[in-house]
């Protein structure tokens, strides 16, 4: 049983760690600021909650676990709003977005 | 285990600063600074479970507190400025 | 007043975790903190209209939070494909849809969990016409066929 748990953690753990090299990659491979901002959005939430699962499984039954979720629900809530918040601001202010040209959607 | 992947989020927040460096836009080097805030917040919570003590994943809480609350104020100042841009040329 | 009870038991639980103290004078702290919370959002509700999000309170809320789940994952894995695949597999669109809820909970729920699927984000709110910034034009139709609008509608009858 411990040895499950602790092979569960480390896989959390390590497809967190890659999905957040992903989005940093990305951050190089998209055009302009709105595409970046969905590679980022993906190390937000799947690294940020693969991470806190692997960490949830290793503190075990303890005050160290309440703080973890309380930890991962103020990332979760804050995350999107600073995304909002930034995207609205670079519309208003920065550049043009580059849009897909091929047909116009309504 | 927790060393990978302390070494993986650190090589995130390299290529995060890299980008802030490289970043053609002011917003891409805003979004390059949340992302690095995010992902130490991520560090001190390993970290903390690492050393088994919880009052280091009381400084993560702050530390993502901080840090959205210095994004909202960075993003709150360009719209203040643009206020005020507008009023001065009317 | 079953609203204040359910957020005062909210705000309890809150302090409890953060604290782990339970000594008779931190306890003290902790409920003055909890009363004086209470009463500053007791005289916000004149300004903003409610109290507490009755959005909150619906039982329907984790089913939803395990669709919300299951739907981030899916348009994870489609975003990290496409980074691999590089820049040439997007096609970023902006679309506009409309959001069917009444309440202003409903709406900035609705819009959040627009921004939290990675491939699609909010770009602005007027009234309940929603703006959406989405990486690729597959991600903006799913978005337009209106299920998580449904959904987010549903939890708004308590």
């Amino acid at each position: 049983m411990e040895l499950l748990i602790d092979v569960a953690s480390w896989i959390c753990l390590l497809t967190g760690g890659f999905v957040g090299i992903t989005g940093a990659i990305g951050l190089f491979r998209f055009p302009d600021i709105y595409t970046r901002l969905h590679a980022s959005s993906i190390t937000d939430t799947s690294c940020m909650g693969l991470i806190m699962l692997g960490l949830i499984l290793q503190a075990g039954l303890s005050v160290l676990l309440l703080k973890l979720l309380l930890v991962m629900l103020i990332l979760a809530y804050t995350s999107p709003t600073v995304a909002h918040i930034l995207i609205k601001t670079a519309r208003r202010e920065g550049p043009e977005p580059i849009l897909d040209n091929k047909e116009v959607e309504s | 285990m927790f060393l990978a992947v302390s070494i993986a989020i650190m090589i995130v927040m390299v290529l995060a600063l890299v980008r802030a460096f490289l970043g053609p836009t002011l917003f891409d080097r805003i979004l390059a600074v949340n992302m690095f805030g995010t992902k130490i917040v991520l560090l001190v919570a390993v970290l903390g479970v690492v050393s088994d003590q919880s009052s280091f994943v009381d400084i993560a809480l702050v530390y993502a507190l901080i840090n959205f609350i210095a994004m909202i104020a960075v993003l709150r100042f360009f719209e203040y400025e643009r206020r005020t841009r507008e009023r001065e040329s009317s | 007043m079953k609203v204040v009870i359910n957020f005062g038991i909210i705000l309890t639980g809150f302090w409890l975790i953060n604290s782990g103290y339970f000594k008779p004078l931190l306890l003290g702290f902790g409920f003055l903190s909890v009363v004086i919370v209470i009463a500053i959002t007791w005289r916000m509700k004149e300004k903003d209209g409610e109290f507490f999000p009755l959005i909150m309170m619906s039982l329907r809320l984790p089913g939803y939070l395990l669709w919300m789940i299951g739907q981030i994952i899916k348009s994870n894995m489609d975003v990290i494909r496409r980074i691999w695949l590089g820049s040439k597999s997007i096609s970023p669109t902006i679309v506009t849809c409309k959001a069917g809820q009444k309440s202003d909970a409903g709406k900035v729920l609705y819009a959040n969990s627009i921004t939290m699927t990675p491939g699609t984000i909010t770009m602005s709110i007027h009234d309940d016409i929603l703006e959406v910034h989405a990486l690729t034009r597959q991600a903006a139709k799913d978005l337009q066929l209106g299920e998580m609008d449904r959904r987010v509608t549903v939890l708004e009858d308590v």
